[in-house]
């Protein structure tokens, strides 16, 4: 590389986009598994099991995924175990994402109408079957539209794992600005690229919130 | 500020010529003729669906009418150049859904208009709010937030606060529709106690029996046209078989 | 696994992480303030009926909202410096955090703005108040009150995004830690430390704002209704 900006460079931040999807996939799968686990946990009809739900939300929702993302790549090594940029990544995400997710998920499940949760359990359902069969259905169907827009969140927040290394589109970008000494432009050129991943999964967030009728605020973190 | 402060005490307080309104294709008005004098009570009935509603709103400008004229206290209103705020100081609109604001205690929701529009002194304000309190009866609530009144309280205290503004003529729109039957009766009683005084009314209601007591002049509306008018005495012999049927009915 | 921990090394440090908590709390105010009111004009902005106005407010909040803050950041960085202007790191990263939450929090006030009945703008309407008057005493307000939990949240998660300022060098607390650790090699014991620090910076920002809530709306404090 090195010169002016060139079809090379453009080649290397595609690659880079490739690799924010990815992680996102990653965020969005692992945090998704830990997060419905989560929002089980929040109304599991133990009290020891709810605090301690409750207490990690608490915990991630009150840390910067930084500051987690620092913790996993740069702290687990001086216990002695080594992890790679895209371990740290991913694992950061997947317990920052599952502590957000989670709480948007408790929060649908719980807004299923009680004369649900009351017909399910005066049909003799077990408390599985009445999650599985009645619930979870009707609670998938309100969690659509912030899960989508959790997307969003997600994607953007995958530009942190470019501070322990990891090479997604913010990091592809530093790389070339190395050479090229380019900042200003190069960095409008990202802002672009993730404007463009993000703003159609924006648009599908609303069209769904349009469809469904307006659902309380979600969160977005920055 | 104002175009004529004092009309001419012969002049009607509001007049409606030959006025039109569509909401889109539908015809609301279609040629509404009326006038009400300085200190007269005119009762606006109809179905719903009348116009008798809009008929109202166009004389406070809260609709834009297609064509005719309408002239409220020396104001054109369907004048563009019409000083829309001086207008609304001359006219006190009270809803059918009170409208108080639920952020503002009583007095801060009855002293807000004078002192933001009209520049009174805050103390002198409150010395008023207390007045038009009294008025009708809640000088006890002063203090109080609008969801802690009843129903009827919070009509009145709505009613309070458009008198705070002193103005020349009253609107009232179905004020007492959201109301339970037995708060209703308070604020009848309040509107007739201002009736007493001299104020100038016009209302839309579905109190027969009110309206009968009260109104000196009533217009039957029908199919966006002035389908009757007269004294009160056309609800009990009506001149026409439309009007004949919906009295018969009871609303 | 080596568990050899050492805290103490760290917390000796207090002074320096001390410094940098006040300098992220000192970044979240600045932005806080200065975003909420571009979010309230913002919001305005967005409901104006003058098309142009609309459309750039709208500009504004997707933009942002569709780009990382981590991006926004080296964007007015390095966009300030080529147009040959030399801030601190400091303003820079109090800009940006501005320019970032004041977005969301148009948002936030837009939804707040439309939830206010259509009678109670024709109540203020029928009083003569004039449209600054109305905006103010029966829109603005409210509207706030409204969305309270929703923007303090928001300003929470600001404060804690002010660790992505770090990267452009702004001393707050996880450039502390960066720093910290780097000196003391001791990474896994700074970072939870801090982890600790921005949990309880959360906690004084909530606490702060519920006691703002009883200053601004004293009707919640007098009949007790939760915001």
């Amino acid at each position: 590389m090195g010169g002016s900006l060139n079809i090379n460079h453009l080649m290397f931040l595609g690659q880079g986009a490739l690799w924010t999807i990815g992680l996102s996939l990653i965020g969005l799968i692992g945090g998704g598994i830990a997060g419905f686990i989560i929002a089980l946990c929040r109304i599991s009809p133990s009290r020891v099991v709810r605090l301690l739900s409750a207490g990690y939300v608490q915990l991630i929702q009150g840390t910067p995924l930084l500051v987690i993302m620092f913790l996993t790549y740069f702290g687990l090594p001086t216990l002695g175990l080594t992890v790679s940029p895209l371990t740290a990544a991913g694992a950061s995400l997947t317990i920052y994402v599952a502590a957000y997710l989670g709480e948007i998920w408790r929060g649908c499940i719980q807004s299923v109408p009680r004369p649900q949760w009351e017909a399910a359990e005066g049909l003799a359902l077990s408390r599985v079957q009445r999650m599985t069969k009645v619930i979870l259905p009707q609670a998938v169907r309100i969690a659509t539209p912030p899960t989508v827009g959790f997307m969003v969140q997600i994607i953007k927040n995958t530009s942190l794992a470019s501070v322990v290394g990891f090479v997604e589109l913010a990091r592809s970008g530093q790389i070339i600005n190395n050479s090229l000494f380019e900042p200003f432009l190069i960095y409008a050129i990202i802002a672009v690229i993730y404007f463009a991943l993000c703003y159609p999964v924006s648009r599908i967030s609303r069209r769904l919130e349009a469809r469904d009728g307006p659902v309380r605020p979600i969160i977005e973190t920055a | 500020m104002r175009k004529i402060s004092n009309p001419p005490t012969n002049s009607p307080v509001v007049s409606l010529k030959d006025v039109h309104k569509s909401f889109d294709k539908l015809k609301v008005l279609d040629g509404v003729d009326f006038e009400v004098d300085r200190g007269e009570v005119l009762a606006i009935i109809g179905r719903s669906g009348s116009g008798k509603s809009t008929a109202l709103r166009c004389i406070d400008r809260f609709e834009t009418i297609d064509s005719g004229e309408i002239v409220v206290c020396g104001h054109r209103v369907n004048d563009p150049k019409l000083n829309l705020r001086a207008l609304r100081q001359d006219v006190g609109i009270v809803f059918q859904s009170y409208n108080l604001f639920p952020h503002l205690t009583i007095e801060e929701n009855i002293i807000l208009a004078p002192c933001s529009v009209k520049r009174v002194g805050k103390a002198q304000a409150k010395e008023q709010a207390q007045q038009v309190l009294a008025q009708v009866g809640l000088e006890d609530k002063l203090h109080q937030y609008p969801e802690q009144l009843s129903g009827g309280q919070q009509q009145r205290a709505a009613i309070a606060r458009s008198l705070a503004m002193q103005p020349k003529v009253m609107l009232f729109d179905e004020v007492t529709s959201a109301l339970d039957p037995e708060l209703t009766g308070e604020v009848l009683k309040v509107i007739e106690a201002l009736a007493a005084n001299g104020m100038t009314m016009v209302m839309v209601t579905h109190e027969m029996g009110f309206a009968r007591g009260i109104a000196d002049r009533v217009v039957f509306m029908h199919r966006g046209r002035v389908h009757e008018i007269g004294s009160a005495a056309i609800l009990t012999s009506p001149a026409t078989p439309e009007l004949a049927q919906f009295v018969g009915t009871g609303l | 696994m080596n568990l050899n921990l050492d805290f103490a090394a760290i917390l000796e440090r207090w002074p320096v992480f001390l410094d940098g908590a006040l300098l992220t709390l000192e970044l979240a105010f600045i932005a806080t303030v200065l975003g909420a009111l571009i979010g309230a004009l913002g919001a305005i902005g967005r409901r104006s009926s003058h098309p142009l106005i609309a459309r750039i407010c709208g500009i504004y909040v997707e933009s942002i909202r569709n780009t990382p803050l981590l991006v926004q950041i080296f964007l007015v960085y390095f966009g300030l410096a080529s147009l040959g202007m030399k801030f601190s790191a400091f303003t820079v990263a109090a800009a940006a955090l501005t320019i970032n939450v004041g977005a969301y929090t148009t948002e936030i006030m837009r939804a707040g703005f439309d939830s206010i009945p259509r009678g109670q703008i024709e109540a203020a309407e029928g009083l003569a108040l004039s449209r600054p008057q109305i905006y103010w005493h029966v829109v603005l307000w409210p509207a706030i009150e409204k969305v309270y939990p929703a923007l303090t949240s928001q300003f929470v998660l600001l404060m804690l995004a002010s660790s992505v300022t770090s990267q452009i060098s702004a001393e707050e607390l996880t450039a502390v830690a960066n720093y910290v650790q780097s000196d003391t090699y001791r990474a896994f014991e700074t970072y939870i430390l801090v982890a600790i620090a921005y949990v309880f910076l959360s906690l004084i920002m909530r606490a702060g704002f519920w006691l703002l809530g009883l200053v601004l709306f004293p009707r919640r404090r007098r009949l007790g209704t939760p915001l």
